[in-house]
């Protein structure tokens, strides 16, 4: 086809703009949990698809933390090979129905897309979703297994990262053990995603996948103290990946903060995501919730929590100590939780929470804030106004201001290195830990970051635990 | 699943159930907790550890038919299957050689109070074990108190057995020297017991039972304060020294899903849920 030629596309003002993404309107989807993002049609997704400009040499592969062949899947979308399309995605991305939904595209392969530099960058991350409910919706195909090594790896964490290093080293051959501390597969999936981000039914879709390569899951398993690490390695494992993310509240320290109503953001999505309390007294586990919720933190998770508690029918306000500018948090997120409502109160932080005769929480004062100079890490500055405080009325507080690793491994593994501001593990750039065998990546190593990169760390542990599986330890470990 | 191999009936609503969880029996010693899910979308469960076999494979929890998922956990029978048991939580009691020590039961958790004064009693201690119930019916396995323990002392709430109230220990301990006490129980009379020993300075070990979701630091409902410090009850606990524990905190907090609880409870029974112990 002539109009198909790049040249001409690339100037086709017509193809500046993507197909926007169909989405329950907020009005509605602030009453229920349903999914937000409806999903492309075949016709949405085949129109994205011809977007693309096929780059010689292509920037966007470039951007994904796990390799994924972008080009080539968006390719076979175009030509209608919808299940060449998802074998391909899925030789490098074990869960793609969740990349595609939760990873922050805009910052990754949409960033270096060729298309962005004048209109809008070719939405990948709406292709990949559409080929993951494809595939699911006509039938999952398992790829063959290979012939098993003998060997075998324990990996400690069901998320995303272990998920994926378990995907990719049983894909290897690799006997894999995958011991999951809580009684579902999914980890922060399951438990810190809200189900209007990402269905649990789709989680727990791609759980089966994994387990469908051989994996074998052990639930309710907390390694630690079920079995420590060591012992892990005398029952046989020849290697061990440590993935077991950063599950810790941090807290604010302030007066008050033990009041009942108030929540670290972990208990609140606990409750909600994990054991379904949002449907209470349906389900039952409650989740008890005011008319005033104030949410503490600007990142994914206070936004996760704030459209949460919109949806159980509270006024929400977000407390965030910088300006709008620094919100952590993804744009697009941002957006999504000031249409359905969410008031911003940017340039403060708590100072003490109140409480009323029962121990419950009626009010917080709050210390106005100015930003300063960005420090070292080039993060801007806060510093408190003096005599600034005020106070707000509120009935639940959501502590949202960031989690750290989980002790228990760290405690119960000797030797272990760690990092003592944070608790997080030392390791190399391939996930090597100071222990021969030992491995670990994603949230456990690098503190809270975002799905994806803890699926790319997976990834690449799992390529240096197969090395050191077949080609024995390296000499000049340190 | 988990299977319940044994249901024992202690008393009006108070059952102990032994399951089948041999990884789980190899590692769990006195003082640690198991969370328990009865089916699949169900309540995690604290529940304190009481037994363990590691012959048998088996490990054991008592619990008090009071809310919803106790008194659904209450119907199931023996051959019937848990969804998910996930263990041992916690860290183990420090088990030591102090002398002469007291070991107090309160309710329900006089199951697991006994594992301690048989782990007490094996380290070389001379053991005062207190049965504390609500009132004579629900007192249950004074005999196996008897065989575990150098003395064994009863206390009732209503006086209907032994002593009334706990504060005959104020006597027992102006008379005989006490190295420890450690009490489980609930958190109400846990406090009463840190009042009592706090003249006499006899260090105090309390087992606590706060709300939890996930038992292993996830959540942070469980977090307590202890001296000048917020600890988690289900990682650093769950015992601490009663001395310095804030109780009223505790409580407080304790209370804070009540009209919850309540509520679901209701509709449960409401629903032909029945909390008998039949079907």
């Amino acid at each position: 086809m002539a109009g198909d030629e790049p040249s001409r596309r690339r100037n086709d003002r017509a193809l500046d703009e993507d197909v926007p993404m169909p989405r329950q309107d907020p009005k509605e989807r602030v009453k229920n949990f349903k999914e937000v993002a409806l999903g492309y049609t075949e016709e949405m997704a085949v129109a994205e698809a011809r977007r693309c400009l096929k780059c010689k040499s292509p920037q966007c592969q470039k951007g994904c933390p796990v390799e994924v062949p972008i080009p080539q899947f968006i390719d076979c979308i175009v030509q209608g090979r919808y299940e060449e399309g998802i074998a391909l995605i899925k030789s490098k991305n074990a869960l793609p129905a969740v990349c595609g939904r939760v990873c922050p595209q805009e910052q990754q392969c949409q960033m270096n897309c060729v298309r962005g530099k004048r209109g809008d960058p070719v939405n990948i991350g709406r292709l990949e979703r559409f080929l993951a409910d494809w595939e699911r919706e006509h039938g999952v195909r398992v790829p063959e297994r290979p012939a098993a090594t003998g060997r075998r790896v324990a990996i400690i964490g069901a998320g995303p990262s272990g998920l994926t290093a378990a995907s990719d080293l049983a894909r290897l051959g690799h006997g894999v053990t995958l011991f999951e501390a809580l009684h579902v597969a999914g980890g922060v999936l399951m438990y810190g995603i809200p189900e209007f981000r990402l269905p649990k039914e789709i989680v727990q879709r791609e759980v089966e996948y994994v387990q469908s390569l051989g994996v074998d899951l052990r639930l309710g398993n907390v390694i630690g103290r079920i079995a420590t690490i060591p012992e892990l390695l005398e029952q046989g494992y020849d290697a061990v990946y440590i993935a077991s993310g950063a599950g810790l509240p941090q807290w604010t320290g302030c007066p008050g903060e033990n009041l009942g109503g108030i929540y670290s953001a972990n208990e609140f999505l606990i409750r909600a995501n994990l054991m379904k309390a949002y449907r209470f007294p349906e389900t039952d586990t409650p989740l008890r919730i005011g008319k005033h919720v104030v949410v503490i933190g600007g990142g994914n998770v206070a936004m996760d929590c704030a459209r949460i508690s919109m949806r159980l029918g509270a006024k929400v306000c977000l407390n965030y100590r910088r300006s709008r500018n620094e919100l952590p948090a993804r744009r697009e997120e941002i957006e999504n939780a000031e249409e359905e409502g969410l008031t911003c109160n940017f340039l403060n932080a708590p100072a003490e929470f109140y409480g009323d005769e029962k121990g419950w929480v009626r009010a917080m004062r709050c210390t106005c804030m100015e930003l300063t100079e960005p420090d070292e890490r080039g993060r801007t500055g806060v510093r408190p106004i003096a005599c600034s405080d005020f106070e707000m009325e509120t009935d639940t507080v959501i502590v949202a201001i960031g989690q750290t690793p989980n002790p228990i491994i760290q405690r119960t593994t000797e030797g272990l290195r760690t990092n003592p501001r944070n608790g997080t593990i030392i390791v190399d750039e391939d996930g090597r830990t100071n222990l021969e065998g030992v491995f670990a990546g994603g949230d456990v190593a690098t503190g809270a970051a975002t799905v994806i990169s803890a699926m790319g760390a997976g990834k690449r542990t799992a390529r240096a635990i197969h090395e050191y599986l077949t080609t024995g330890p390296r000499g000049d470990r340190t | 699943m988990y299977r319940i191999v044994a249901k024992e009936r202690l008393a009006y609503k108070h059952t102990l159930f032994t399951v089948e969880a041999p990884d789980i029996a190899a590692k769990a010693r006195p003082g640690q907790f198991l969370i328990v899910v009865p089916k699949e979308g169900g309540e995690r469960v604290p529940l304190s550890l009481c037994a363990y076999d590691q012959e048998a494979g088996t490990v054991s929890f008592a619990f008090h038919e009071v809310g919803r998922t106790t008194k659904e956990l209450g119907t199931l029978q023996e051959g019937e299957g848990l969804f998910n048991v996930t263990g041992p939580l916690g860290n183990p009691s420090e088990v030591r050689r102090y002398g002469r020590v007291l070991c107090i039961g309160g309710g329900i958790m006089i199951a697991p109070a006994l594992l301690q004064a048989r782990a007490l009693k094996e380290a070389g201690n001379e053991v005062i074990t207190i049965l504390a119930c609500r009132s004579a019916e629900f007192l249950f396995k004074r005999e196996e108190a008897e065989r575990v323990s150098d003395r064994v002392l009863i206390a009732s709430d209503d006086g209907t057995v032994g002593e009334r109230g706990l504060d005959f220990l104020t006597d027992l301990l102006a008379k005989d020297r006490i190295d420890r006490c450690t009490v489980i129980g609930p958190v109400v009379m846990m406090k009463r017991v840190c009042e009592l020993t706090r003249p006499f300075a006899v260090p105090t070990i309390v087992s606590l039972t706060p709300i939890m979701i996930d038992g292993m630091g996830m959540c942070g409902a469980c977090r307590v304060t202890v001296g000048d410090r917020m600890l988690f009850g289900c990682v650093d606990g769950p015992e601490f020294d009663g001395h310095r524990t804030n109780f009223d905190e505790l409580i407080k907090r304790q209370r804070s899903m009540l009209p919850e609880e309540r509520l679901s409870s209701m509709l449960w029974e409401h629903k032909g849920g029945c909390a008998c112990g039949r079907r």
